[in-house]
């Protein structure tokens, strides 16, 4: 079972998405969909090495929530600044944050928050796997943003992958 | 239910405007913004929340007009908020590699003299030898 399915939850979401593309249900669909489902994470094995343990429940609810809500906001912090702000004014920084989350599936999600909420993009990992090099648009005080990245995203990812 | 239909006529209108106004703020952050690096933020940030609300106005506007409900606009909201943070960290690693190289000298973005620790970054630094040669048999 383990070698016919090495990542369950990602056969059941490409099942889904595969219906979700369709549109529409029906039995033909679904064995198509059980086949991708099957073949794909047999193929790309090789690029999964590790298996995190991934709780689906009230820590991920609450994670999509505030990015969701930072992205909201924060987009309009940004185009205030894009609209109203100087170039001369801009603080633009990069900032070292430092990992506590050690699997490389929980930094490359805090990577894609960093990215996906605006005024920061992540750049670039540490040899070592124990820092985020990440680029601010607009930061008045590099050390406050660092810690709210860790307390905002980064400790809600580590309950995550318990 | 004439009056239900006006208001999601105007919630659609308001949301397919605030939509284009945010992913025409996100181009104008393109040209006007001073750096590669601060150019970066505008197209990968204000189009995710531009391209969000027409896709909300879209699920909104197909299910009460044509009575017909696809999934489609989520799929799209996830693809991009996958792909988005690849492309932008992939910009960003090219820019710096070109900056570290000395290839793309723009004095607005000058990593060279800013960006911290230089020597820790992995785009700076070679992967070990995954496995060093076998030494020839005696």
């Amino acid at each position: 079972m383990k070698r016919l399915l090495p990542h369950p939850l990602l056969t059941v979401t490409l099942v889904a998405v595969w219906l979700l593309l369709l549109n529409g249900f029906s039995i033909g669909a679904l064995v198509v969909g059980f086949v991708i489902g099957i073949v794909v994470p047999l193929f790309t094995a090789p690029y999964w090495p590790g298996r995190p343990r991934v709780r689906l429940g009230w820590p991920l609810i609450d994670y999509l929530a505030i990015v969701l809500w930072d992205i909201v906001v924060a987009n309009f912090q940004v185009a205030a600044i894009i609209l109203f702000r100087r170039n001369r004014d801009l603080r633009s920084r990069w900032l070292v944050v430092p990992l506590d989350v050690r699997q490389p599936e929980a930094i490359t999600l805090l990577a894609g928050t960093v990215s996906l909420t605006p005024g920061t993009v992540s750049s670039d990992i540490a040899a070592d796997g124990r820092a985020l090099l990440v680029h601010t648009l607009d930061a008045a005080d590099p050390a406050a943003e660092v810690a709210r990245i860790k307390q905002r995203y980064e400790r809600r990812i580590a309950r995550i992958f318990t | 239910m004439t009056g239900a239909m006006a208001l999601a006529e105007l919630l659609i209108s308001a949301l397919i405007v605030l939509g284009g106004a945010f992913a025409f703020i996100g181009s104008w952050g393109l040209t006007r913004l001073p750096s590669l690096m601060t150019r970066l933020h505008g197209p990968t940030k204000a189009t995710t929340l531009g391209v969000g609300s027409i896709l909300i106005a879209s699920m909104l506007f197909f299910p009460i007009y044509e009575r017909s409900f696809t999934a489609h606009e989520l799929l799209i909201t996830m693809f991009l908020f996958i792909t988005a943070p690849i492309t932008a960290n992939m910009i960003a690693k090219a820019h710096l590699h070109r900056q570290g190289h000395g290839v793309d000298p723009n004095p607005a973005d000058s990593t060279d003299a800013t960006i911290p620790e230089p020597e820790r970054w992995s785009t700076f630094t070679r992967p070990p030898r995954e496995q060093e040669p076998l030494p020839p048999a005696e």
